[in-house]
């Protein structure tokens, strides 16, 4: 009876749940232990940052100091006064890039999740070769299938469209494995037969069973495609100054010699907000979804 | 009985044909811009393409050269498989063991913790700190503080001395290996379910590293996949150049950078498509080693 008493007190209830006590000793020193990790990976991205704010006499400094002793503002503005010279308007690149980030986005995270559904739970022929195929696609070294993807697209005519861009975003390996993991962990069998059973079709299963239950999944797949779409400059693919995106302006400021080291560093801190705003977002947006066990 | 069978085989093919569907534009895609390429790529290491004339059949030329004429192919395969096998295991355990361990702080940590150890993968220019880190000069962050400990007397080469530019990259490599994996590791966590912790809580489990090693590592074996491949393929592709490139006779000299040499400044692109596919082949080998070993893990 002691026995019992025992084990009885080591769980807790907490929202109704039992979940396995955890001693405070213990988070303590995971917490601990987490910081000083973060901090050994935040620090170079720190000082990529700080050097956005140094003025030019700084930046050349040497040896080089962490801390910016005269913050400025200085190399912001020379990206302004540049960016405001341009022959095409700078907004109409940030147009660009927002347009192809998020049209992108959406089309891999909507295209990768519903390939997924079949490949990991459905019963056709071929599936495992796919399965397959898929991840060893992933092995394949990118550097030497740049051309033949290039004649590909070129001979479908899509070169200088934002379809040379978009249309190889529908084959996002990476987004059907990860979606495809996602299904198989979280969904389970019995609910998709409770389901049949009921009279849903496959589609209506997908959209109303599968694509709730693997939230945390596909908020994940934004934040990869979304930060993939927007640092991509496609220089191979467009050519019209009208259609280029933000990385490829930002570099060619960037690019114009020494005196730009620090106009260079205020691109990168730049370049960097948006995906950082879209990181936290999502990451804040996935919530314990493990009340979702289906039959219960 | 007989209109049920019939009924349900119908049902059986209606969702063979809506599987298919779904799975179409993901998969015209693929095949048009992922597996063509591969397979032209492939073709193109049988000949002797250098992107101006039409390629020639050269048969097995490009492999009898990269495996029996090809010094500098053979360093960068030695020093592949030796970054491969290094920073590979050692990248994904750790990028398991912090997500494991953001996941047990409540969910605004989470977040925070989660944001500051992927930072880096959002930043390209954080990694030229390392350049003055490992600065050669006395004014080099290291030599600096390892002058004043008196641990050195003279100013190290860490970057171009053979001796310490492999350990260099390694090191690079690691603090770098906070990606996709790492960030499907905190999500998949996220998503488990509950019911198995429940159960287990209840069947007796004493504490959470009891509760790591028998609920939550079966329970992540598809993110630990996912994760695996993430790593396989990035740990094969190397490809440092902040030890110089070509670095001091090659010692930091990969496969990757090899295959970059022969197609983008040599134009021998089926010479390079060759390297590709031989790389490919180790990948695969890794591949099929780590998924063996995950599933006598994690089963």
């Amino acid at each position: 009876m002691g026995k019992i008493k025992s084990w009885l007190e080591e769980l807790h209830v907490k929202n109704s749940r039992v979940i396995l006590s955890r001693s405070k000793t213990g988070t303590f020193f995971i917490g601990f232990f987490v910081a000083l990790m973060s901090a050994f990976m935040i620090l170079p991205v720190f000082y990529a940052v700080v050097q956005a704010f140094k003025p030019i006499e700084e930046v050349f400094a040497y040896p080089p100091k962490f801390f910016v002793k005269n913050p400025t503002l200085d190399n912001f503005k020379i990206v302004l006064k540049l960016a405001g010279n341009l022959w095409v308007p700078f907004s109409r690149y940030l147009f660009n890039s927002l347009l192809i980030s998020v049209i992108g986005t959406f089309i891999t995270v909507f295209v990768s999740s519903m390939a997924s559904y079949p490949l990991a739970k459905g019963r056709f022929p071929g599936r495992q070769l796919i399965s397959t195929a898929i991840v060893w696609a992933m092995l394949f070294n990118g550097n030497v299938t740049t051309m033949p993807r290039y004649l590909i697209i070129a001979g479908l005519g899509m070169i200088d469209t934002y379809w040379a861009i978009l249309l190889p975003a529908l084959a996002s390996t990476m987004g059907v494995f990860l979606m495809r993991q996602f299904v198989i962990s979280t969904i389970q069998d019995s609910t998709l037969e409770a389901a049949r059973i009921d009279g849903a079709g496959e589609f209506k299963i997908f959209f109303s069973i599968v694509m709730p239950s693997i939230k945390s999944g596909w908020l994940t797949l934004v934040m990869f495609s979304f930060q993939g779409f927007w640092n991509s400059a496609y220089g191979n693919y467009i050519y019209s100054e009208e259609l280029k995106q933000l990385p490829a302006v930002l570099s060619s400021i960037a690019a114009g010699g020494i005196a730009r080291a620090g106009a260079g560093s205020a691109v990168t801190v730049i370049m960097m907000i948006l995906p950082m705003l879209v990181f936290l977002v999502s990451q804040s947006s996935i919530t314990e979804t493990m009340s979702h066990s289906g039959l219960k | 009985m007989k209109a049920k069978t019939a009924s349900l085989h119908k049902q059986a093919r209606q969702s063979y044909l809506s599987h298919y569907a779904m799975l179409s534009p993901f998969l015209i895609a693929f095949i048009m811009f992922t597996i063509l390429p591969i397979l032209a790529s492939m073709l193109l290491g049988f000949t002797d393409f250098n992107m101006v004339q039409l390629p020639n059949f050269v048969g097995l030329d490009n492999y009898v050269r990269l495996l029996f004429d090809d010094d500098v192919y053979m360093i960068a395969l030695k020093n592949t498989l030796l970054l491969a096998l290094v920073t590979g295991p050692i990248g994904y355990i750790l990028s398991f063991v912090v997500a494991w361990l953001i996941n047990e702080l409540g969910r605004r940590f989470r977040v925070l913790f989660t944001f500051l150890m992927y930072t880096p993968a959002m930043c390209a220019a954080a990694s030229t700190i390392w350049i003055f880190i490992f600065s050669s000069d006395t004014q080099g962050f290291l030599n600096d503080i390892l002058l004043k400990l008196g641990v050195i007397t003279t100013p190290v080469s860490w970057l171009t001395d053979p001796t310490y530019n492999m350990t260099v990259v390694m090191i690079i490599t690691i603090w770098g290996s906070f990606g996709t994996g790492f960030l499907s590791f905190v999500s998949g966590l996220q998503s488990l379910d509950r019911t198995y912790f429940e159960a287990a809580a209840i069947d007796g489990l004493r504490n959470r590293w009891q509760e790591l090693y028998y609920v939550t590592f079966p329970q992540m074996r598809e993110f630990l996949l996912f994760g695996a491949v993430q790593s396989v393929s990035s740990a094969f592709s190397i490809a440092p150049t902040i030890t110089g490139n070509p670095s001091t006779n090659y010692s930091t000299h990969t496969l990757v950078l090899h295959i970059l040499d022969h197609a983008n400044i040599r134009y021998e692109m089926g010479y390079a498509s060759a390297a590709a596919v031989v790389l490919f082949l180790l990948m695969i080998l890794a591949w099929t080693a780590t998924n063996k070993l995950l599933s006598k893990v994690s089963a």
